[in-house]
């Protein structure tokens, strides 16, 4: 209700908008629509055609440019008489300190990736502005609001992280076309085009004869002056058949699977029609995008080819890298956007699907799996913007006790498709807004500084420039404005086991590591332990007293999605983003099942649904103040409490 | 599907979206017909919605002039130049809609909806209609419902916080993937008339209030010749007077619909809130796409937003036969 103290207190705000792709264009328009007349915009990113379904502010011509100050001009053709700033930066970067943050009213994220979101997360937190988080895949979204002392932070709840699998799937049990892209992306293609130097396991297990990394090694390499047509069939003919013969050998391995069948060129294609085909090379015109597909004849992306089309299409790709664009092999990664790279990583994904029995996919699908591509639909970022929009208005009125987390749903879930849910209480163990201290369980005796900076502060704690204490002394600290002797004394400490550091690290030890741009301080209670079980602790380490999501694994992909036919279940938590599908949404479980909720919008009596009869009439527990007699969505927010805990609102 | 495939255009534009309901339904979208009359904030965030997703046309339908209150909730009015071109409602939309998506034929007709001859439906796959009375709501829902090819027909209003959709499909056959087997699924929808006509005593008890809220306001802008959302909140009294008739005739009480809601509703008027402009649209928008490519389930029949208690609830209103 646009009431005068509502104006008012739109009118009054400076706030800070947090992405400008999917939700942000949604969220612009509405803030201007909405009153809003100071808005700053942070983002990195330039505009793609792949945006343009749905980000609206931005055309055709506009492909390239900062998406920040393009949807600052196409707002203020509409409203032209607001201050809108725009960032065509990352919000990770040094000069949106806490100090910067600290301007505003209100923040609010419409990002695409966990690590902005934990980064903004510490950010609010430190300089004490209340955030309003989102999230959105296909029809699924979700609105959450973060007050310091009144609600649970981004980080109170474990995030779900991408999908993993383990090695030996990948390499050599693969049971779905998932796993084949990740064979085609991570190893193969990493192996022929990316950094020679880095581990690859393509041959350790797919071969377990003993063969040594050194002859296998070779059969990758293109000798000089190799026809690329002969090394093309060589590599063929290695990794889809001579691999699987010998992982065939090892009979053990098949007693319950189904057997792959090795797959040489020649059965595929015979000599003739590979000739013919090679002809058409002059086909290719310099001014379109390199593409085998072309090359081969297909056109049309949603098809899914045949074995000889798939394999026409790896020996013309991989024939095209080597001499279109040879000085790109050694040092490519895979990118969803690189037509050549999506054609080699299908066909190669579709021949090892059929050797292994698994059903082929198209190129659009597999450009979807490889890519972690996001689905994404402009109806659903409208929706979610629109309510960011109203609890960014309550922020702003301090009318904090009506606050709620949104969920979009798919399906209906007790006739609601937009769910509103009392935001939960903080958790008491959160490392990031508690003081909570963690353990570390590690071998002091083996695990180097190096690893403990990036492997735990960095990749697992978010931080993005730490320092390290032991006591009082420092023994770390990123940045590049350092005394020469002073980084050159990190750069020794690095490369030292924590129990040789010039204070040394022992049982009991208690690390303490900063990062002084989200300024948040976390103590590490350090225990030592001398083993580590290789296939359930990896990481040779253990970091408890944080409800940390589960271990990571080297093969990471957003695997098939499940969200998007599934209903939403459970609690949904952050069915995360918006664009580049650098995450995927994932269900985790707190663990009230879709299934009671449904089971309660055909019998309002079910008590699972309601609070505690006890807390009844507290007013502060109902949802709808109009009309008592509704249920109140109750979730857990801790399973371990069995209910749900009361926001206090002072 | 039969038909053309999509050209490498649509594909690459439409990539994120094919992902969420595949190629077959883009197809259908591109080859659909639809038109907007009655326009607003709300119908503005539509346009711009079905318009994004590809349709194959956009009708637009207001020969009224851009006044003030049009500026205050719409994105697709630059302020300046709408006032100098002198320009209709549905043109100016025209012009900024044609921007969005070049692959999309926007265009204007002239004159008012409830005239159309019944012919002229024809080429439409769906009518969405806002800013009516309920009599040209009953008129337009009917002329829809008159002709051979099925035209889906919405309303949706956007009355300050508070939203209502409705939705008339006739006879909705779709499918839907149940554990790898397409399962059909059959849904019969009343008109309005037949929706609106269900006695509020046979209505389970928690249907929301603001469904007999909005009819009240409906009524109160019928029997007082009133346009739609020609209202303030100095009608309350009069309103009042027209909730216990309208209750006592259906037979329940009239604290089914609290004066405060009512008050709040006159007072809005045709106002809008932009945020529930969003919603809404974004809703409709997608129950369009569903029903005009067959993926989903579509809702039936009314859905509701207020932004008071955040709730978006879908309310199946129908007689005993179309349940």
């Amino acid at each position: 209700m646009a009431s005068c103290s509502q104006l008012d207190a739109v009118k009054g705000a400076k706030v800070l908008m947090v992405g400008a792709g999917g939700i942000g264009c949604e969220l612009l328009k509405t803030l201007a629509l909405s009153g809003f007349e100071d808005i700053h915009v942070i983002d990195m990113d330039t505009i793609e055609v792949s945006n343009l379904n749905r980000q609206f502010l931005f055309r055709q011509s506009h492909v390239g440019q900062s998406k920040a100050k393009v949807a600052r001009d196409a707002v203020l053709k509409f409203r032209p008489h607001i201050n809108i700033t725009p960032y065509h930066a990352n919000v990770k970067s040094p000069e949106f300190n806490v100090e910067f943050f600290k301007q505003f009213s209100v923040v609010l994220n419409g990002l695409d990736n966990l690590d902005a979101r934990r980064h903004v997360n510490r950010l609010c937190l430190a300089a004490e502005v209340p955030l309003v988080e989102s999230g959105t895949t296909g029809f699924l979204g979700q609105v959450t609001v973060h007050i310091k002392g009144k609600t649970e932070c981004y980080e109170c709840q474990p995030k779900p992280t991408p999908k993993s699998y383990p090695v030996c799937t990948i390499t050599s049990t693969p049971s779905k076309y998932v796993h084949c892209v990740v064979w085609a992306k991570d190893l193969l293609f990493a192996k022929l085009f990316g950094d020679r130097n880095q581990v690859n396991d393509l041959n350790v297990h797919s071969s377990d004869d003993g063969d040594t990394s050194k002859s296998t090694e070779d059969v990758f390499e293109r000798n000089q002056n190799e026809d690329p047509e002969k090394y093309g069939r060589r590599i063929y003919d290695h990794v889809f058949g001579y691999n699987i013969e010998l992982a065939l050998a090892n009979e053990e391995t098949w007693i319950n699977r189904k057997k792959p069948r090795p797959i040489y060129m020649k059965d595929v294609l015979p000599i003739e029609s590979f000739q013919q085909n090679g002809k058409l090379d002059n086909c290719i015109k310099e001014d379109v995008a390199i593409s085998a597909m072309q090359v081969v004849g297909l056109t049309n992306p949603q098809d899914i080819w045949s074995l000889a089309e798939n394999t026409k299409v790896f020996f013309e790709a991989l024939r095209l890298f080597i001499e279109k664009r040879e000085k790109d092999i050694g040092n490519l990664t895979f990118d969803k956007d690189d037509q050549l790279a999506v054609e080699f990583v299908t066909a190669a994904a579709n021949i090892r699907a059929s050797s292994f029995g698994i059903p082929m996919h198209s190129l659009f699908e597999t450009k979807g799996i490889a890519g972690n591509i996001v689905h994404a639909v402009a109806t659903t970022n409208a929706v979610i913007a629109g309510l960011i929009v109203i609890e960014a208005v309550k922020v702003l009125q301090g009318d904090f006790c009506n606050c709620r987390m949104t969920y979009c749903l798919e399906h209906p879930s007790r006739k609601m498709l937009l769910m509103p849910v009392e935001p939960f209480e903080a958790n008491k163990s959160c490392y990031v807004c508690s003081e909570k201290p963690l353990l570390l369980e590690l071998n002091t005796q083996k695990y180097r500084l190096r690893d403990f900076v990036e492997k735990i502060v960095r990749n697992k704690l978010g931080m993005n420039l730490p320092l390290v204490m032991i006591g009082a002394n420092l023994i770390f600290e990123a940045g590049d404005d350092l005394e020469d002797d002073v980084a050159a004394n990190y750069a020794r400490n690095l490369e030292k086991v924590l129990a040789e550091l010039p204070t040394p690290v022992t049982s009991g030890t208690v690390l303490t590591v900063e990062d002084l741009q989200q300024e948040l301080t976390c103590n590490i209670v350090i225990k030592h332990r001398e083993e580590f079980d290789e296939e359930k602790e990896p990481d040779e380490m253990v970091l408890t007293g944080w409800n940390a999501p589960n271990k990571e694994s080297r093969f990471t992909s957003n695997g098939e999605s499940s969200t998007h036919s599934a209903q939403v279940s459970e609690r949904t938590e952050t069915t995360v983003d918006t664009d580049t599908g650098r995450e995927r949404s994932v269900i985790t479980g707190t663990k009230r099942k879709l299934s009671e909720i449904e089971a309660a919008s055909d019998n309002s009596e079910i008590q699972s649904l309601k609070p505690n009869s006890a807390n009844h009439e507290t007013p502060q527990q109902v949802i709808d103040n109009d009309d008592d007699e509704d249920d109140i969505v109750m979730l857990d927010a801790f399973p371990e409490a069995g209910k749900k805990k009361k926001v206090e609102v002072s | 599907m039969d038909g053309e495939e999509l050209t490498a255009q649509q594909t690459a534009l439409y990539d994120r979206q094919i992902r969420v309901w595949g190629v077959d339904a883009q197809k259908r979208l591109s080859k659909a017909n639809v038109l907007v009359s009655g326009l607003n904030g709300t119908l503005a965030e539509f346009c711009k919605n079905v318009v994004l997703a590809g349709v194959g046309s956009l009708t637009l339908m207001d020969d009224r002039l851009v006044s003030d209150d049009d500026l205050r909730s719409n994105f697709l009015i630059p302020p300046d130049e709408a006032k100098k071109s002198g320009g209709s409602l549905a043109e100016v939309y025209c012009n900024s809609l044609k921007e969005f998506n070049p692959m999309v034929h926007v265009s204007v007709e002239k004159g008012n909806l409830t005239q159309f001859h019944g012919d002229l439906f024809d080429k439409f796959d769906a009518v969405v209609v806002s800013c009516c009375t309920l009599k040209e709501k009953r008129m337009i829902n009917e002329k829809c419902r008159e002709r051979d090819r099925r035209i889906a027909f919405y309303t949706v209003e956007c009355r300050d916080s508070c939203g209502e959709i409705f939705v008339d499909l006739q006879n909705y056959t779709y499918a839907q993937k149940k554990s790898d087997d397409n399962v059909k699924y059959h849904l019969e929808y009343p008109s309005f008339q037949e929706a609106i006509s269900v006695p509020w005593r046979d209505l389970p008890r928690k249907t929301t209030k603001t469904y007999f809220a909005m009819r009240v306001l409906e009524h109160f802008e019928y029997f007082h010749n009133r346009k739609y959302g020609e209202t303030s909140a100095s009608d309350l009294p009069i309103v009042l007077n027209l909730r216990k008739t309208l209750c006592d005739e259906q037979g329940v009480n009239e604290s089914l619909i609290p004066e405060k809601l009512l008050d709040h509703l006159l007072s809005a008027g045709a106002k809008e809130h932009p945020p529930v402009c969003a919603i809404l649209g974004g809703i409709l928008g997608q129950e369009v796409i569903k029903a005009i490519s067959g993926k989903g389930d579509p809702l039936k029949n009314f859905f509701y937003f207020d932004a008071a208690d955040g709730k978006g609830i879908i309310e199946d209103i129908s007689p005993v036969s179309k349940h």
